[in-house]
Protein backbone atom coordinates (compact mmCIF):
# COMPACT_ATOMS: atom_id res chain seq x y z
CA UNK A 1 0.00 0.00 0.00
CA UNK A 2 1.12 3.78 -0.65
CA UNK A 3 2.00 6.09 2.10
CA UNK A 4 -0.55 8.07 3.14
CA UNK A 5 1.55 11.31 2.01
CA UNK A 6 1.51 9.55 -1.75
CA UNK A 7 -2.37 8.54 -1.84
CA UNK A 8 -3.27 12.58 -0.47
CA UNK A 9 -0.74 13.84 -3.48
CA UNK A 10 -2.28 11.15 -5.61
CA UNK A 11 -5.74 12.59 -4.65
CA UNK A 12 -4.79 16.39 -5.05
CA UNK A 13 -3.02 15.69 -8.28
CA UNK A 14 -6.70 13.96 -9.11
CA UNK A 15 -8.52 16.19 -7.81
CA UNK A 16 -8.56 19.97 -8.09
CA UNK A 17 -9.62 22.20 -4.82
CA UNK A 18 -9.75 18.98 -2.53
CA UNK A 19 -8.09 19.91 1.25
CA UNK A 20 -6.66 16.60 2.80
CA UNK A 21 -5.20 17.38 6.11
CA UNK A 22 -2.86 14.11 7.79
CA UNK A 23 -4.46 13.40 11.69
CA UNK A 24 -1.63 11.77 13.36
CA UNK A 25 -2.35 9.09 16.21
CA UNK A 26 0.28 8.72 18.99
CA UNK A 27 -0.92 5.22 20.07
CA UNK A 28 1.07 2.25 19.20
CA UNK A 29 -1.06 0.88 16.63
CA UNK A 30 0.24 4.32 14.54
CA UNK A 31 -2.88 4.60 12.59
CA UNK A 32 -3.39 7.84 11.00
CA UNK A 33 -6.28 9.14 9.01
CA UNK A 34 -7.05 11.82 6.30
CA UNK A 35 -9.38 14.37 7.38
CA UNK A 36 -10.95 14.90 3.57
CA UNK A 37 -13.60 18.11 3.41
CA UNK A 38 -16.67 17.69 2.86
CA UNK A 39 -17.09 19.33 -0.28
CA UNK A 40 -15.17 17.03 -2.41
CA UNK A 41 -15.75 14.04 0.34
CA UNK A 42 -17.68 11.74 -2.51
CA UNK A 43 -15.34 13.11 -5.59
CA UNK A 44 -12.85 11.80 -3.34
CA UNK A 45 -14.21 8.43 -1.66
CA UNK A 46 -14.98 7.35 -5.54
CA UNK A 47 -10.95 8.26 -6.96
CA UNK A 48 -10.18 6.30 -4.09
CA UNK A 49 -12.29 3.29 -5.07
CA UNK A 50 -11.78 3.58 -8.75
CA UNK A 51 -8.32 4.37 -9.02
CA UNK A 52 -6.27 1.81 -10.00
CA UNK A 53 -3.35 2.38 -8.07
CA UNK A 54 -5.44 2.19 -4.56
CA UNK A 55 -8.57 0.25 -5.40
CA UNK A 56 -10.01 0.73 -1.88
CA UNK A 57 -13.56 -0.97 -2.98
CA UNK A 58 -14.25 -1.83 0.47
CA UNK A 59 -15.59 0.21 3.22
CA UNK A 60 -15.32 -1.61 6.25
CA UNK A 61 -16.27 0.06 9.33
CA UNK A 62 -18.10 3.62 9.32
CA UNK A 63 -18.96 4.96 12.62
CA UNK A 64 -19.24 8.34 14.52
CA UNK A 65 -17.70 10.02 17.17
CA UNK A 66 -18.55 13.06 19.14
CA UNK A 67 -16.19 16.06 20.27
CA UNK A 68 -17.47 18.50 22.24
CA UNK A 69 -16.37 21.78 23.24
CA UNK A 70 -13.24 21.42 25.05
CA UNK A 71 -11.61 24.37 26.61
CA UNK A 72 -7.55 23.29 27.03
CA UNK A 73 -5.27 25.51 29.06
CA UNK A 74 -2.03 25.72 26.72
CA UNK A 75 1.06 27.72 28.55
CA UNK A 76 2.15 30.58 26.32
CA UNK A 77 5.13 32.31 26.44
CA UNK A 78 5.31 36.28 25.76
CA UNK A 79 7.42 39.09 26.13
CA UNK A 80 5.91 41.63 28.55
CA UNK A 81 8.07 45.22 29.78
CA UNK A 82 7.74 45.15 33.71
CA UNK A 83 9.12 47.92 35.30
CA UNK A 84 10.86 48.82 31.91
CA UNK A 85 12.80 45.63 31.82
CA UNK A 86 11.67 43.79 28.93
CA UNK A 87 11.02 39.76 30.03
CA UNK A 88 9.65 36.90 29.32
CA UNK A 89 6.76 35.91 30.95
CA UNK A 90 4.58 32.36 30.99
CA UNK A 91 1.19 32.56 30.69
CA UNK A 92 -1.81 30.03 31.04
CA UNK A 93 -3.74 30.74 27.95
CA UNK A 94 -7.74 29.06 27.88
CA UNK A 95 -8.48 27.87 24.58
CA UNK A 96 -11.54 26.81 23.33
CA UNK A 97 -11.76 24.10 20.73
CA UNK A 98 -14.70 24.06 18.70
CA UNK A 99 -17.20 21.31 18.74
CA UNK A 100 -17.70 18.71 15.95
CA UNK A 101 -18.95 15.61 15.23
CA UNK A 102 -17.07 13.17 13.08
CA UNK A 103 -17.62 10.57 10.86
CA UNK A 104 -14.91 7.63 10.62
CA UNK A 105 -14.09 5.21 7.70
CA UNK A 106 -11.97 2.33 7.58
CA UNK A 107 -11.24 1.79 3.80
CA UNK A 108 -9.74 -1.31 2.72
CA UNK A 109 -8.78 -2.67 -1.29
CA UNK A 110 -9.79 -6.65 -1.18
CA UNK A 111 -8.66 -6.19 -4.73
CA UNK A 112 -5.06 -5.36 -3.66
CA UNK A 113 -5.33 -6.23 0.11
CA UNK A 114 -4.28 -3.10 1.31
CA UNK A 115 -5.61 -1.27 3.91
CA UNK A 116 -7.22 0.36 6.46
CA UNK A 117 -6.94 3.62 4.84
CA UNK A 118 -8.82 6.25 7.52
CA UNK A 119 -10.94 9.05 6.33
CA UNK A 120 -12.44 11.02 7.99
CA UNK A 121 -15.55 14.26 7.69
CA UNK A 122 -15.98 17.33 10.31
CA UNK A 123 -19.26 18.91 10.75
CA UNK A 124 -19.15 22.73 10.88
CA UNK A 125 -20.76 22.37 14.71
CA UNK A 126 -23.16 19.81 17.04
CA UNK A 127 -26.43 21.27 16.25
CA UNK A 128 -27.54 23.38 12.94
CA UNK A 129 -24.69 22.57 10.79
CA UNK A 130 -24.61 18.74 11.61
CA UNK A 131 -24.41 18.04 8.48
CA UNK A 132 -22.26 15.07 5.92
CA UNK A 133 -22.04 13.90 2.20
CA UNK A 134 -23.03 10.23 2.37
CA UNK A 135 -20.88 7.98 0.94
CA UNK A 136 -23.64 4.88 0.65
CA UNK A 137 -23.64 5.98 -3.50
CA UNK A 138 -19.62 4.75 -3.15
CA UNK A 139 -19.78 1.88 -0.77
CA UNK A 140 -23.44 0.47 -0.23
CA UNK A 141 -21.66 -0.94 2.97
CA UNK A 142 -22.16 2.28 4.55
CA UNK A 143 -25.88 2.90 4.39
CA UNK A 144 -26.48 0.81 7.50
CA UNK A 145 -23.91 2.66 9.13
CA UNK A 146 -24.77 6.09 8.25
CA UNK A 147 -28.51 5.56 9.09
CA UNK A 148 -26.72 4.48 12.75
CA UNK A 149 -24.60 7.50 13.16
CA UNK A 150 -27.82 9.36 11.73
CA UNK A 151 -29.65 7.87 14.68
CA UNK A 152 -27.28 7.99 17.68
CA UNK A 153 -25.10 11.28 16.98
CA UNK A 154 -27.44 13.08 14.81
CA UNK A 155 -25.28 13.51 11.72
CA UNK A 156 -27.31 14.32 8.41
CA UNK A 157 -26.27 12.56 5.48
CA UNK A 158 -26.99 14.24 1.91
CA UNK A 159 -27.71 12.01 -0.57
CA UNK A 160 -28.51 9.05 1.77
CA UNK A 161 -31.07 6.75 -0.14
CA UNK A 162 -32.78 5.92 2.73
CA UNK A 163 -32.21 8.12 6.07
CA UNK A 164 -34.08 6.84 9.27
CA UNK A 165 -33.66 6.05 12.66
CA UNK A 166 -32.37 2.50 12.60
CA UNK A 167 -31.83 1.15 16.33
CA UNK A 168 -33.88 3.64 18.18
CA UNK A 169 -37.55 4.15 17.62
CA UNK A 170 -39.48 6.53 15.36
CA UNK A 171 -40.09 9.51 17.31
CA UNK A 172 -37.89 9.00 19.44
CA UNK A 173 -35.69 12.13 19.83
CA UNK A 174 -32.66 12.15 21.04
CA UNK A 175 -29.34 11.10 19.91
CA UNK A 176 -28.13 8.87 22.66
CA UNK A 177 -24.26 8.64 21.81
CA UNK A 178 -23.84 11.65 22.23
CA UNK A 179 -22.28 12.59 24.96
CA UNK A 180 -23.53 14.98 26.83
CA UNK A 181 -26.71 12.84 26.66
CA UNK A 182 -29.38 13.02 29.11
CA UNK A 183 -30.92 9.62 29.81
CA UNK A 184 -34.63 9.79 30.75
CA UNK A 185 -36.81 7.41 32.73
CA UNK A 186 -37.52 4.04 30.44
CA UNK A 187 -41.29 4.96 30.64
CA UNK A 188 -41.90 8.23 29.84
CA UNK A 189 -39.95 7.35 26.40
CA UNK A 190 -41.32 4.34 25.23
CA UNK A 191 -44.31 4.50 22.35
CA UNK B 1 -55.14 -2.36 0.34
CA UNK B 2 -52.91 -0.23 0.79
CA UNK B 3 -51.58 2.67 -1.41
CA UNK B 4 -48.08 2.52 -0.63
CA UNK B 5 -45.60 4.63 -3.15
CA UNK B 6 -44.07 1.25 -3.61
CA UNK B 7 -46.93 0.06 -4.67
CA UNK B 8 -47.57 2.58 -7.26
CA UNK B 9 -43.78 1.99 -8.31
CA UNK B 10 -44.76 -1.66 -8.91
CA UNK B 11 -47.58 -1.07 -10.81
CA UNK B 12 -45.94 1.43 -13.04
CA UNK B 13 -43.36 -0.94 -13.71
CA UNK B 14 -45.42 -3.50 -14.62
CA UNK B 15 -44.52 -6.17 -11.80
CA UNK B 16 -47.91 -5.71 -10.06
CA UNK B 17 -51.21 -4.97 -11.77
CA UNK B 18 -53.18 -6.72 -9.03
CA UNK B 19 -52.93 -5.88 -5.34
CA UNK B 20 -49.60 -5.99 -3.78
CA UNK B 21 -49.86 -7.73 0.16
CA UNK B 22 -47.73 -6.17 3.04
CA UNK B 23 -47.10 -8.87 5.33
CA UNK B 24 -44.65 -8.21 8.54
CA UNK B 25 -42.54 -11.34 8.90
CA UNK B 26 -40.98 -11.40 12.89
CA UNK B 27 -40.30 -10.44 15.25
CA UNK B 28 -41.61 -13.50 17.09
CA UNK B 29 -41.13 -15.39 13.42
CA UNK B 30 -39.40 -18.66 14.51
CA UNK B 31 -37.31 -18.30 11.26
CA UNK B 32 -35.64 -14.79 12.44
CA UNK B 33 -33.46 -16.58 15.22
CA UNK B 34 -34.32 -13.85 17.62
CA UNK B 35 -36.41 -10.70 17.31
CA UNK B 36 -35.70 -9.64 13.54
CA UNK B 37 -38.65 -8.14 11.68
CA UNK B 38 -38.66 -7.69 8.29
CA UNK B 39 -41.36 -6.04 6.42
CA UNK B 40 -42.20 -7.90 3.00
CA UNK B 41 -44.20 -6.30 0.19
CA UNK B 42 -45.85 -9.40 -1.91
CA UNK B 43 -47.21 -10.31 -5.17
CA UNK B 44 -48.88 -13.54 -4.91
CA UNK B 45 -46.17 -15.01 -3.26
CA UNK B 46 -43.35 -13.58 -4.95
CA UNK B 47 -40.85 -10.53 -2.61
CA UNK B 48 -41.19 -7.06 -4.17
CA UNK B 49 -40.05 -5.05 -1.59
CA UNK B 50 -38.56 -6.39 1.91
CA UNK B 51 -37.49 -3.50 4.63
CA UNK B 52 -35.35 -4.80 7.82
CA UNK B 53 -36.28 -3.51 10.95
CA UNK B 54 -34.10 -3.46 13.73
CA UNK B 55 -33.56 -2.57 17.55
CA UNK B 56 -35.52 -4.83 19.43
CA UNK B 57 -32.47 -6.20 21.48
CA UNK B 58 -30.54 -2.69 21.28
CA UNK B 59 -29.33 -1.74 24.68
CA UNK B 60 -26.38 0.11 23.28
CA UNK B 61 -23.80 -1.90 24.10
CA UNK B 62 -21.29 0.99 23.14
CA UNK B 63 -22.02 3.73 25.41
CA UNK B 64 -22.14 0.76 28.22
CA UNK B 65 -18.58 0.18 26.90
CA UNK B 66 -17.56 4.06 26.98
CA UNK B 67 -19.13 4.50 31.01
CA UNK B 68 -16.68 1.23 32.23
CA UNK B 69 -12.84 0.01 31.92
CA UNK B 70 -11.22 -1.56 29.35
CA UNK B 71 -11.62 -4.37 31.18
CA UNK B 72 -14.92 -4.31 31.89
CA UNK B 73 -16.26 -4.40 28.67
CA UNK B 74 -15.36 -7.85 27.92
CA UNK B 75 -17.81 -9.80 29.48
CA UNK B 76 -20.28 -7.38 27.32
CA UNK B 77 -18.47 -8.58 24.13
CA UNK B 78 -19.43 -12.08 25.25
CA UNK B 79 -23.31 -10.79 24.92
CA UNK B 80 -23.01 -9.68 21.14
CA UNK B 81 -22.62 -12.91 19.30
CA UNK B 82 -23.92 -14.89 22.30
CA UNK B 83 -23.45 -18.10 20.34
CA UNK B 84 -19.26 -17.11 19.83
CA UNK B 85 -18.41 -15.48 22.29
CA UNK B 86 -14.54 -16.63 22.49
CA UNK B 87 -14.03 -15.06 19.22
CA UNK B 88 -16.16 -11.76 20.47
CA UNK B 89 -12.87 -11.74 23.58
CA UNK B 90 -10.26 -12.03 20.89
CA UNK B 91 -11.65 -9.08 18.69
CA UNK B 92 -11.91 -6.94 21.60
CA UNK B 93 -8.59 -7.59 22.97
CA UNK B 94 -6.67 -7.35 20.00
CA UNK B 95 -8.12 -4.02 19.63
CA UNK B 96 -6.95 -2.92 23.06
CA UNK B 97 -3.28 -4.57 22.44
CA UNK B 98 -3.07 -2.70 19.38
CA UNK B 99 -4.28 0.19 21.33
CA UNK B 100 -1.61 0.12 24.25
CA UNK B 101 0.74 -1.98 22.52
CA UNK B 102 0.56 -5.05 24.74
CA UNK B 103 2.76 -8.55 23.46
CA UNK B 104 1.23 -12.25 23.72
CA UNK B 105 2.75 -15.11 24.75
CA UNK B 106 2.72 -18.05 22.54
CA UNK B 107 1.09 -20.47 24.21
CA UNK B 108 -1.96 -17.83 25.06
CA UNK B 109 -2.18 -17.39 20.66
CA UNK B 110 -2.34 -21.06 20.45
CA UNK B 111 -5.13 -20.95 23.56
CA UNK B 112 -6.78 -18.51 21.36
CA UNK B 113 -6.38 -20.66 18.14
CA UNK B 114 -7.52 -23.32 19.32
CA UNK B 115 -10.82 -21.75 21.25
CA UNK B 116 -11.72 -19.44 18.01
CA UNK B 117 -11.37 -22.55 15.74
CA UNK B 118 -13.45 -24.42 18.26
CA UNK B 119 -16.01 -21.77 17.93
CA UNK B 120 -16.15 -21.51 14.47
CA UNK B 121 -16.61 -25.31 14.20
CA UNK B 122 -19.44 -25.48 16.03
CA UNK B 123 -21.22 -22.18 14.51
CA UNK B 124 -20.72 -23.48 11.14
CA UNK B 125 -22.51 -26.75 12.41
CA UNK B 126 -25.24 -24.80 13.83
CA UNK B 127 -25.72 -22.60 10.90
CA UNK B 128 -26.05 -25.99 8.73
CA UNK B 129 -28.74 -27.30 11.50
CA UNK B 130 -30.55 -24.29 11.36
CA UNK B 131 -30.60 -23.70 7.62
CA UNK B 132 -31.70 -27.33 6.75
CA UNK B 133 -34.62 -26.83 10.05
CA UNK B 134 -35.49 -23.75 8.16
CA UNK B 135 -35.91 -26.29 4.86
CA UNK B 136 -38.08 -28.61 6.59
CA UNK B 137 -35.95 -30.98 8.01
CA UNK B 138 -36.88 -30.87 11.25
CA UNK B 139 -35.17 -31.43 14.27
CA UNK B 140 -32.20 -34.23 12.84
CA UNK B 141 -29.57 -32.29 11.56
CA UNK B 142 -29.96 -29.64 13.97
CA UNK B 143 -30.05 -31.88 16.85
CA UNK B 144 -26.98 -33.97 15.76
CA UNK B 145 -25.17 -30.54 15.17
CA UNK B 146 -25.96 -29.57 18.58
CA UNK B 147 -25.00 -32.70 20.10
CA UNK B 148 -21.25 -31.69 18.64
CA UNK B 149 -21.35 -28.18 20.08
CA UNK B 150 -22.35 -29.68 23.25
CA UNK B 151 -19.04 -31.58 23.10
CA UNK B 152 -16.94 -28.11 22.98
CA UNK B 153 -19.23 -26.14 25.21
CA UNK B 154 -18.19 -28.81 27.94
CA UNK B 155 -14.31 -28.49 26.95
CA UNK B 156 -15.03 -24.28 27.34
CA UNK B 157 -16.84 -25.07 30.79
CA UNK B 158 -14.20 -26.87 32.10
CA UNK B 159 -11.49 -23.96 30.68
CA UNK B 160 -13.82 -20.88 31.83
CA UNK B 161 -16.09 -22.15 33.92
CA UNK B 162 -19.40 -20.62 32.03
CA UNK B 163 -20.48 -22.32 28.56
CA UNK B 164 -21.40 -19.75 26.74
CA UNK B 165 -20.39 -16.41 28.46
CA UNK B 166 -16.83 -17.75 28.66
CA UNK B 167 -15.55 -14.27 29.29
CA UNK B 168 -11.91 -15.88 28.75
CA UNK B 169 -9.24 -13.97 27.25
CA UNK B 170 -7.76 -10.79 28.75
CA UNK B 171 -4.91 -8.14 27.38
CA UNK B 172 -1.77 -9.89 26.62
CA UNK B 173 -2.93 -13.45 26.90
CA UNK B 174 -5.78 -15.44 28.20
CA UNK B 175 -7.30 -15.66 32.07
CA UNK B 176 -6.00 -18.75 33.18
CA UNK B 177 -3.93 -21.52 32.08
CA UNK B 178 -5.50 -25.07 30.25
CA UNK B 179 -6.99 -27.62 33.03
CA UNK B 180 -5.06 -30.65 32.91
CA UNK B 181 -5.92 -33.35 30.72
CA UNK B 182 -7.69 -30.23 28.52
CA UNK B 183 -5.77 -30.91 25.45
CA UNK B 184 -6.16 -34.82 25.29
CA UNK B 185 -10.13 -34.05 26.08
CA UNK B 186 -10.02 -31.54 22.85
CA UNK B 187 -8.14 -34.02 20.48
CA UNK B 188 -11.17 -35.98 21.55
CA UNK B 189 -14.01 -34.27 20.62
CA UNK B 190 -11.78 -33.37 17.50
CA UNK B 191 -11.37 -36.72 16.31
CA UNK B 192 -15.10 -37.55 16.80
CA UNK B 193 -15.71 -33.94 14.63
CA UNK B 194 -14.60 -35.50 11.23
CA UNK B 195 -16.75 -38.88 11.54
CA UNK B 196 -19.85 -36.76 12.35
CA UNK B 197 -18.92 -34.06 9.40
CA UNK B 198 -18.80 -37.08 6.81
CA UNK B 199 -22.20 -38.46 8.37
CA UNK B 200 -23.52 -35.17 7.78
CA UNK B 201 -22.46 -34.59 4.55
CA UNK B 202 -23.36 -37.87 3.46
CA UNK B 203 -26.68 -37.33 4.88
CA UNK B 204 -27.32 -34.14 3.19
CA UNK B 205 -24.79 -33.14 0.33
CA UNK B 206 -26.96 -34.94 -2.36
CA UNK B 207 -30.24 -34.80 -0.73
CA UNK B 208 -33.24 -33.77 -3.07
CA UNK B 209 -34.91 -30.92 -1.11
CA UNK B 210 -31.48 -29.34 0.04
CA UNK B 211 -30.91 -28.88 -3.42
CA UNK B 212 -34.33 -27.90 -4.73
CA UNK B 213 -35.03 -25.38 -2.24
CA UNK B 214 -31.15 -23.48 -1.96
CA UNK B 215 -29.75 -24.04 -6.02
CA UNK B 216 -30.32 -20.44 -7.34
CA UNK B 217 -31.63 -18.87 -4.49
CA UNK B 218 -30.44 -15.99 -3.15
CA UNK B 219 -27.82 -15.08 -5.71
CA UNK B 220 -25.37 -12.66 -4.36
CA UNK B 221 -23.26 -11.08 -7.25
CA UNK B 222 -19.25 -10.86 -6.39
CA UNK B 223 -19.08 -6.70 -6.91
CA UNK B 224 -22.81 -6.06 -4.85
CA UNK B 225 -20.93 -8.27 -2.16
CA UNK B 226 -17.97 -6.35 -1.82
CA UNK B 227 -19.43 -3.44 -2.38
CA UNK B 228 -21.90 -3.93 0.33
CA UNK B 229 -19.28 -4.95 2.60
CA UNK B 230 -19.91 -8.67 3.26
CA UNK B 231 -18.04 -10.36 5.17
CA UNK B 232 -17.32 -14.24 5.78
CA UNK B 233 -18.46 -17.48 4.06
CA UNK B 234 -21.23 -14.99 2.51
CA UNK B 235 -18.52 -13.25 0.30
CA UNK B 236 -16.29 -16.29 0.14
CA UNK B 237 -19.48 -17.79 -1.77
CA UNK B 238 -19.73 -15.42 -4.04
CA UNK B 239 -15.99 -16.15 -5.38
CA UNK B 240 -14.11 -13.61 -3.29
CA UNK B 241 -11.08 -14.82 -1.76
CA UNK B 242 -10.73 -12.81 1.29
CA UNK B 243 -10.41 -13.61 4.71
CA UNK B 244 -8.80 -11.61 7.71
CA UNK B 245 -6.74 -14.57 8.81
CA UNK B 246 -4.81 -14.87 5.54
CA UNK B 247 -4.97 -10.78 5.32
CA UNK B 248 -3.91 -9.72 7.96
CA UNK B 249 -1.85 -12.62 9.98
CA UNK B 250 -3.25 -11.45 13.39
CA UNK B 251 -2.13 -14.19 15.81
CA UNK B 252 0.08 -16.51 14.68
CA UNK B 253 -2.39 -17.89 11.46
CA UNK B 254 0.67 -17.27 8.91
CA UNK B 255 2.08 -20.59 10.74
CA UNK B 256 -1.35 -22.64 9.60
CA UNK B 257 -1.37 -24.14 6.10
CA UNK B 258 -5.23 -24.04 4.98
CA UNK B 259 -6.92 -23.39 2.05
CA UNK B 260 -9.65 -20.48 1.87
CA UNK B 261 -12.64 -22.27 0.23
CA UNK B 262 -14.31 -20.31 -2.46
CA UNK B 263 -18.06 -20.34 -4.00
CA UNK B 264 -18.70 -20.08 -7.73
CA UNK B 265 -22.78 -18.99 -7.80
CA UNK B 266 -23.01 -16.95 -4.51
CA UNK B 267 -26.15 -19.08 -4.13
CA UNK B 268 -27.48 -20.33 -0.25
CA UNK B 269 -25.87 -23.98 -1.60
CA UNK B 270 -22.46 -22.03 -1.91
CA UNK B 271 -22.83 -20.72 1.37
CA UNK B 272 -24.03 -23.64 3.47
CA UNK B 273 -20.88 -25.78 1.10
CA UNK B 274 -18.20 -22.95 1.74
CA UNK B 275 -19.31 -23.42 5.48
CA UNK B 276 -18.85 -27.02 5.59
CA UNK B 277 -15.69 -26.81 3.64
CA UNK B 278 -14.65 -24.43 6.46
CA UNK B 279 -14.85 -27.00 9.08
CA UNK B 280 -12.60 -29.35 7.81
CA UNK B 281 -10.43 -26.62 7.21
CA UNK B 282 -10.54 -25.61 11.32
CA UNK B 283 -10.14 -29.02 12.04
CA UNK B 284 -6.55 -28.97 10.28
CA UNK B 285 -5.98 -25.75 11.92
CA UNK B 286 -7.02 -27.41 14.84
CA UNK B 287 -5.39 -30.64 14.75
CA UNK B 288 -1.85 -28.48 14.16
CA UNK B 289 -2.10 -25.92 17.38
CA UNK B 290 -3.52 -29.13 19.56
CA UNK B 291 0.05 -30.94 18.19
CA UNK B 292 2.07 -27.76 18.43
CA UNK B 293 1.11 -25.97 21.61
CA UNK B 294 3.82 -25.77 24.06
CA UNK B 295 4.10 -24.55 27.41
CA UNK B 296 4.74 -21.65 28.53
CA UNK B 297 3.40 -17.72 30.22
CA UNK B 298 -0.61 -17.49 29.66
CA UNK B 299 -0.07 -13.99 29.52
CA UNK B 300 1.92 -11.23 29.28
CA UNK B 301 3.17 -10.39 32.92
CA UNK B 302 3.38 -6.32 31.76
CA UNK B 303 0.00 -6.14 30.76
CA UNK B 304 -2.24 -3.95 32.98
CA UNK B 305 -5.73 -5.42 33.27
CA UNK B 306 -7.01 -3.17 36.06
CA UNK B 307 -6.71 0.70 35.42
CA UNK B 308 -5.25 0.47 32.19
CA UNK B 309 -4.69 3.89 30.94
CA UNK B 310 -3.80 3.50 27.33
CA UNK B 311 -1.94 6.75 25.65
CA UNK B 312 -4.37 8.89 23.51
CA UNK B 313 -4.93 7.51 20.17
CA UNK B 314 -6.93 5.22 18.18
CA UNK B 315 -6.54 1.56 16.78
CA UNK B 316 -8.96 -0.39 15.21
CA UNK B 317 -8.89 -4.36 15.46
CA UNK B 318 -10.82 -7.06 13.28
CA UNK B 319 -11.02 -10.79 12.83
CA UNK B 320 -12.39 -13.06 11.21
CA UNK B 321 -15.18 -14.05 13.15
CA UNK B 322 -17.69 -17.07 12.04
CA UNK B 323 -19.82 -14.93 10.76
CA UNK B 324 -17.68 -12.32 8.95
CA UNK B 325 -15.25 -9.70 9.76
CA UNK B 326 -15.55 -8.42 13.81
CA UNK B 327 -13.42 -5.28 14.26
CA UNK B 328 -13.53 -3.16 17.77
CA UNK B 329 -12.40 1.02 16.61
CA UNK B 330 -11.79 2.46 20.11
CA UNK B 331 -9.95 5.59 20.78
CA UNK B 332 -8.60 6.27 24.05
CA UNK B 333 -7.80 10.13 25.46
CA UNK B 334 -5.87 9.01 28.11
CA UNK B 335 -8.69 7.96 30.56
CA UNK B 336 -9.81 5.10 32.58
CA UNK B 337 -12.47 3.92 30.16
CA UNK B 338 -12.58 4.45 26.52
CA UNK B 339 -13.87 8.05 25.01
CA UNK B 340 -15.09 5.71 22.03
CA UNK B 341 -15.73 1.85 21.68
CA UNK B 342 -17.37 0.92 18.31
CA UNK B 343 -18.31 -2.72 17.24
CA UNK B 344 -18.05 -3.45 13.32
CA UNK B 345 -20.98 -6.32 13.86
CA UNK B 346 -20.78 -8.00 10.52
CA UNK B 347 -24.18 -9.53 11.11
CA UNK B 348 -25.57 -6.40 10.57
CA UNK B 349 -23.84 -5.07 7.63
CA UNK B 350 -24.43 -8.91 6.16
CA UNK B 351 -27.87 -7.72 5.95
CA UNK B 352 -27.10 -4.79 4.06
CA UNK B 353 -28.45 -7.09 0.91
CA UNK B 354 -30.83 -9.11 2.34
CA UNK B 355 -33.67 -7.48 0.05
CA UNK B 356 -31.27 -7.52 -3.33
CA UNK B 357 -31.23 -11.02 -2.50
CA UNK B 358 -34.56 -12.17 -1.69
CA UNK B 359 -36.02 -9.67 -4.47
CA UNK B 360 -38.44 -11.96 -7.01
CA UNK B 361 -38.23 -15.26 -4.63
CA UNK B 362 -41.01 -16.80 -2.82
CA UNK B 363 -41.97 -15.61 0.78
CA UNK B 364 -40.88 -19.42 1.85
CA UNK B 365 -37.01 -18.93 -0.26
CA UNK B 366 -36.50 -15.73 2.56
CA UNK B 367 -36.77 -17.64 5.34
CA UNK B 368 -33.62 -19.69 3.67
CA UNK B 369 -31.51 -16.70 2.60
CA UNK B 370 -31.74 -15.05 6.18
CA UNK B 371 -30.68 -18.40 7.39
CA UNK B 372 -27.91 -18.49 5.03
CA UNK B 373 -26.85 -15.28 6.18
CA UNK B 374 -26.30 -16.45 9.51
CA UNK B 375 -27.41 -13.69 12.02
CA UNK B 376 -26.99 -13.03 15.90
CA UNK B 377 -29.53 -10.18 17.09
CA UNK B 378 -27.70 -9.87 19.52
CA UNK B 379 -24.81 -8.57 17.79
CA UNK B 380 -27.43 -6.76 15.33
CA UNK B 381 -28.76 -4.42 17.31
CA UNK B 382 -25.82 -4.41 20.11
Amino acid sequence: MLSLEQISTRICAAIAGARIETVPNASPSAQASLLIDNEHAREIAAFLRDDRELQFDYASNVTGVDWPEKTVKVKTKTKKVIDGVEKEVEELVEQKTPAFLEAVYHLYSMVRGGGPLILRLRTGNRTDHAVLPSLTPVWRSCEFQEREIYDLFGVTFEGHPDLRRILMWDGFEDHPMRKDYQPVAEEETKP
Amino acid sequence: MIATPEIQTARTRGIANHELLEVSMGPHHPSTHGVFRMNVLLDGEVIVKLTPVFGYLHRNHEKIAEKNSYLSAIPYTDRLDYICSMTNNWAYVLSVEKLAGIAVPERAEYIRVITAELTRLFNHACLAGFLLQDMGALGTPLMYAFREREKILDLFESLTGSRMMCNYLRFGGCRCDLPDGWLKQAAGVLAAFSPFLDQFEALLDENEILHARSEGVGVLPRELAINAGVTGPGLRASGVNYDVRKVDHYGIYDRFPFRVPLGEHGDVLDRYMVRILEMRESIKILDQALREIAPGPIIDPKAKLRNLRPKAGEAYGRIEGPKGELGFYLISDGGPTPYRFRVRPPSLINLTVLEDMCIGHSISDVVIILGSVDIVLGEVDR
